[in-house]
């Protein structure tokens, strides 16, 4: 089986998906001759042609708006916005058309877009090259969204966005892009949105998270299981609408829950994952629900000392769950 | 007869007296969700009043077998032109489960009919122009002869999405063309409070596309130049720019009151130059709309609405749990 | 002089690794600040790296071709004058001191702070988590600890449940602490406090409960057991000498017991809020003492067993008790309760009744009296038979004629009507 990295496994996705349906077509700034800033279209021009994989105006709502509209009229559009810190001229599209295409016009019209974001820090982005924008649209029903982990459910997953129905943001994390690497299968397979994944089993205590932040509990996983620590981590995958039958699954398997976002505290998407926990596993639970997050400051600076400061990452990571292991 | 201007523009005179039926209908269904709303049936009404003559000489001007519009909340004559009914029309005023533009979701004027190719549009202005940018990109990729038509409001042409949007289609010479139908007014702010160039139209050169301004209260002047427009997108000649010039003849909406923004006077001149009043005086000048043909078309247009209304009056609500449909694919 | 490392510098918001194309230098160039020392090729970027630093380069440890991740070493430089300070980021505060682990285990703050988890559990499992060790900080109870308490069966049960089980006073203990909110008491020179913890405070918790919610009333009957006492004597050495244990005189005291709650199954019943449940079992607890501490094991359907197999039962109870191997098996379940009052003088006294049985029976010492019979003085073995009812559930009439066929029990009680086998 291919080891690949997590960009190159947005690549192959869009391939792939461009060589199974016509319909499928890339547009974005910089996605075409240079391949993406962060060289995520690489090839994909000289293969398909300006016409499948079109640069377009610095213009994010155009970006979006466009694609919805070639969205209606039955393309396969992927919308690649250079930065997830910069689909905010995009909301309205995303929010208001986007969102509401289907349930608006009775089901009669629908907008299946996908539309990809590089996200998250750690990488000297500074504030606006490394923020988490997820829940800004996580309580717009009609969207999806989905970040993912590995190598291999950037594929999947990817894959299964550009062929669902409906509107799904892929946020994927910057930072991954050539960090993580993983086995990739060469067959056509795709992912399931709205399911969580147990990336690990355990039975002292239960991480809930997505993204990169999924390899970091990984990571402190293994070191905590030498002080016998066992500890059960779930992948969101899908955090927008959430799996809540996993969630409580797994806050139920051990009773003691740490969550974990890169974002900012306060109003990510982690604190509706608690209030589904603190709703369904009361008489189930161990310890309160625990939450790592990024601090409530507008974004991540720039100066490595506050950049680190901001970010998770393994040790802080390592050193909640031991905490609340030892709770 | 060769010589009347409809007949230059290679318009029959069935063509034309359907135009005007088409108007006519657009006014009267338009008048009677005021009485509606006046008599506390329907909750808001949005009216076409005063452009019906820019709305219905594009539409005609289009290809109605093939082509996409995206209309905005105005466009009662569009979408009549489009194949939509006047018991449709009716069904969304009474918010009823027929209603195909929303199922009794949406406001009324927030029209959608897949079949006949009417874009779904929200409140949010200027967002339906990038759809139609998308789809004449469709169109270009999928090597399609049809075109996307899309309107709106000169208020609106002050959106990001409307430079973001007709740049996009300029880069990328797209089939698209642009109508702003300029009523003068975007709710209370008159055009010189809105508008730092001197047109609408003018704005269009940025975009790298023609643009003009016309009579909007000349269905023929507005059919005219949209049928240019249409020639040369097919001809891969790329996307048009259209100010159709008239007057909101109603206040913005039922909920709004003009009087305490602009002059009676000004209201009852920009009435003489009413399309209803001035199309069917150039028929009567041809010979078209005789009187026995004017009165069988004030028959039959009065029976449809009230047909319509009987109809869609005496229409189910959709059920209260039906709120949870359709949120996704299912 | 001074040693200087030049590393791999991050190139690019992604990229987290670089591949050394050309080295543009040598050992022993000299070079200046800012020169380039190398070509890298990443994902993103092609880049000449700057060094860092000026002075002589001493070893290139990256080969040409070779990939290394940002931060890693690319090569030596020698600089002239001191070792400049590392500018690159440092991980300033000092790695927090490992919690010690004794120092938790002795904190027991979070003991009796119980989780919702932890709380559902025991009320579903019936156990006592005041007998339960917690491994979590401040010794609070984790839920790990109660799968662990129920998956190996080792459950402390509460003393309050109905099943009792686990270290249980008897129902007589009179030295009891009565109530409960108890006022702080002023020590004088040469007190002793004797903490209340373990078995006393259960034995503690136990009676307030009981006398708190049982209308307690008290009724006691004389019985004259010389034909009993003479029959016991007579077989007692050969019994002792052929099954191993005593044949005591309690064993008949509860054999009575058993044929009387046959025969009014009222007094062998509980007390459920809405309605009275009367047992089908009757199954006796009998009190047996062990230091400081007193626990009721239960002698189980003691109607179906002789006064041999009762004594048996007593004995090896007795045995148990005293060297601590009592199971929760072995005190669940009772009905009724005997207290054996007389082995420690007793005349007379008012059992407190083991909750939330319906009542206990005191069997007093046996003593010699004169009693007149047919109007003449006889030295008889008289004992008192003192019962303690719940009032809700039994009334004097029905105890009157359950005390009654218990002393005519026990007045028959002969060398030829009665046999231990």
């Amino acid at each position: 089986m291919p080891v690949m990295s997590y960009i190159q496994a947005v690549t192959t996705a869009l391939r792939e998906e461009m060589h199974r349906d016509e319909k499928v077509f890339v547009l974005g700034e910089d996605v075409g001759k240079k391949g993406g800033v962060f060289r995520a279209t690489d090839g994909l021009y000289d293969e398909f042609g300006e016409h499948r994989v079109l640069d377009t105006p610095l213009a994010e709502s155009a970006i979006a708006g466009v694609g919805i509209g070639a969205a209606m009229y039955g393309m396969r559009p992927v919308a690649e916005m250079q930065f997830a810190d910069f689909i905010m001229p995009a909301v309205n599209q995303i929010i208001s058309e986007a969102a509401k295409m289907r349930y608006r016009s009775n089901n009669d019209w629908d907008a299946p877009i996908t539309i990809r974001a590089p996200y998250g820090g750690g990488v000297h982005g500074a504030l606006y090259h490394s923020q988490s924008v997820e829940s800004i649209f996580a309580n717009q029903p009609g969207l999806k969204i989905v970040i993912p982990s590995t190598p291999y459910d950037v594929k999947g997953l990817l894959k299964a966005a550009i062929r669902d129905n409906d509107p799904v943001l892929f946020f994927e994390h910057k930072r991954a892009y050539r960090l993580l690497k993983g086995e990739v299968p060469e067959d056509d397979y795709v992912l399931p949105i709205g399911k969580a994944d147990v990336k690990r089993e355990g039975s002292d205590i239960t991480i809930i998270t997505y993204g990169l932040c999924v390899h970091f509990a990984l990571q402190a996983a293994e070191k905590l299981a030498e002080e016998g620590i066992d500890a059960h981590i779930l992948d969101l995958r899908t955090i927008y609408p959430l799996d809540q039958e996993a969630i409580i699954e797994a806050a139920k398997k051990t009773g003691k829950v740490l969550l974990i976002t890169e974002d900012n505290k306060e109003g990510s998407i982690i604190g509706e994952v608690a209030a589904i926990i603190a709703e369904n596993c009361l008489f189930d639970l161990d310890a309160p629900i625990q939450r790592l997050a990024g601090p409530d400051i507008p974004a991540m600076p720039y100066a490595p000392t506050m950049e680190k400061y901001f970010m998770v990452n393994p040790d802080k990571v390592e050193k909640a769950m031991r905490d609340l292991a030892e709770f | 007869m060769s010589n009347t201007r409809h007949a230059e523009l290679g318009l029959s005179d069935e063509k034309v007296l359907d135009m005007y039926r088409t108007m006519l209908l657009a006014r009267k269904l338009d008048e009677r969700m005021w009485l509606l709303n006046r008599a506390g049936k329907i909750p808001f009404v949005i009216s076409c009043q005063g452009q019906e003559a820019a709305q219905v000489g594009a539409s005609f001007a289009l290809d109605r077998e093939i082509d996409y519009v995206a209309p905005y909340y105005r466009d009662m004559g569009v979408v009549l032109a489009f194949g939509m009914t006047a018991k449709e029309l009716m069904l969304s005023g009474f918010a009823k489960a027929e209603d195909p533009n929303s199922g009794g979701r949406q406001m009324p004027g927030h029209f959608g009919q897949k079949k006949n190719r009417i874009l779904s549009g929200s409140s949010p202005v200027t967002t339906q122009l990038p759809h139609a940018v998308g789809i004449a990109l469709a169109a270009k990729m999928e090597k399609k002869d049809f075109v996307s038509f899309v309107t709106l409001g000169e208020g609106s042409s002050n959106q990001g999405d409307f430079h973001e949007g007709l740049n996009f289609a300029g880069v990328h010479n797209l089939p698209v063309i642009t109508m702003v139908e300029n009523n003068k007014y975007a709710i209370s702010v008159p055009i010189e409070k809105q508008i730092a160039s001197k047109t609408v139209a003018d704005r269009a050169v940025s975009y790298g596309m023609p643009g003009v301004t016309i009579d909007g209260n000349d269905p023929l002047a507005v059919y005219e130049a949209v049928k240019e427009a249409r020639e040369r997108a097919v001809n891969g000649e790329g996307p048009s720019l259209i100010e159709a010039v008239s007057y909101r003849l109603t206040a913005h909406s039922s909920d709004d009151d003009d009087r305490t923004y602009r002059e009676s006077e000004e209201v009852e001149e920009a009435r003489k130059k009413d399309s209803i009043i001035t199309f069917a005086a150039y028929l009567k000048e041809v010979g078209i709309l005789t009187e026995e043909v004017e009165k069988e078309i004030n028959k039959s247009i009065t029976d449809i609405v009230n047909e319509a209304t009987d109809y869609a009056e005496n229409a189910p609500y959709a059920e209260a749990e039906s709120a949870l449909k359709y949120v996704y694919e299912e | 002089m001074a040693s200087e490392k030049i590393n791999m510098p991050q190139l690019g918001e992604s990229v987290t690794e670089g591949t050394i194309s050309t080295w543009l230098v040598s050992v022993g160039d000299k070079v200046n600040k800012y020169d380039p020392i190398a070509e890298v090729l990443t994902d993103k970027v092609n880049a000449e790296v700057p060094s860092s630093f000026t002075g002589v380069i001493k070893e290139l440890v990256a080969d040409e071709g070779e990939t290394i991740a940002v931060g890693d070493l690319m090569c030596y430089i020698e600089t002239e004058g001191g070792a400049s300070e590392d500018t690159s980021e440092r991980d300033a505060e000092p790695k927090e001191e490992s919690i010690n682990e004794k120092e938790v285990s002795a904190d027991q703050s979070m003991k009796k702070r119980y989780s919702p988890a932890v709380l559902r559990m025991a009320q579903e499992n019936d156990i006592d988590l005041s007998e339960v060790n917690g491994t979590g900080r401040g010794g609070r109870i984790t839920r790990k600890d109660i799968e662990k308490v129920i998956k190996t069966g080792e459950m402390p049960k509460p003393a309050s449940s109905e099943e009792t089980a686990a270290p249980k006073a008897a129902g007589s203990v009179s030295s009891a602490s009565k109530q409960a909110p108890v006022k702080q008491q002023e020590t004088q020179a040469g007190d002793i406090e004797i903490p209340v913890t373990g078995v006393r405070k259960i034995i503690a918790e136990n009676m307030v409960r009981s006398k708190q919610e049982i209308p307690h009333a008290w009724m006691t009957v004389e019985a004259d057991v010389t034909d009993l006492v003479s029959y016991r004597n007579q077989v007692k050495n050969e019994f002792k000498q052929k099954e191993g244990f005593s044949l005591t005189f309690f064993a008949f005291f509860v054999k009575a017991v058993a044929q009387g709650l046959k025969e009014f199954p009222q007094l062998n019943s509980t007390w459920a809020g809405d309605k009275i449940i009367q047992r089908k079992d009757i199954n006796l607890s009998i009190a047996v003492a062990k230091d400081q501490e007193l626990y009721v094991p239960v002698i189980k359907h003691a109607d179906e067993k002789s006064i041999k197999g009762i004594a048996r039962d007593i004995y090896e109870l007795a045995m148990k008790a005293r060297s601590g191997k009592l199971t929760a098996d072995d005190m669940r379940g009772g009905t009724f309760t005997v207290n054996n009052t007389g082995s420690f003088g007793s005349i007379h006294s008012m059992g407190v009744i083991n909750h939330p049985q319906a009542a206990i029976l005191q069997v007093e010492s046996i003593v010699k009296r004169p009693v007149i019979i047919n109007d003449m003085f006889a030295a008889r073995d008289m004992v008192n038979l003192s019962l303690s009812l719940d009032h809700r559930i039994l009334d004097g009439l029905v105890c009157g004629q359950f005390l009654a066929r218990v002393k005519e029990l026990l007045e028959n009680t002969n060398q030829d009507n009665t046999n231990v086998y």
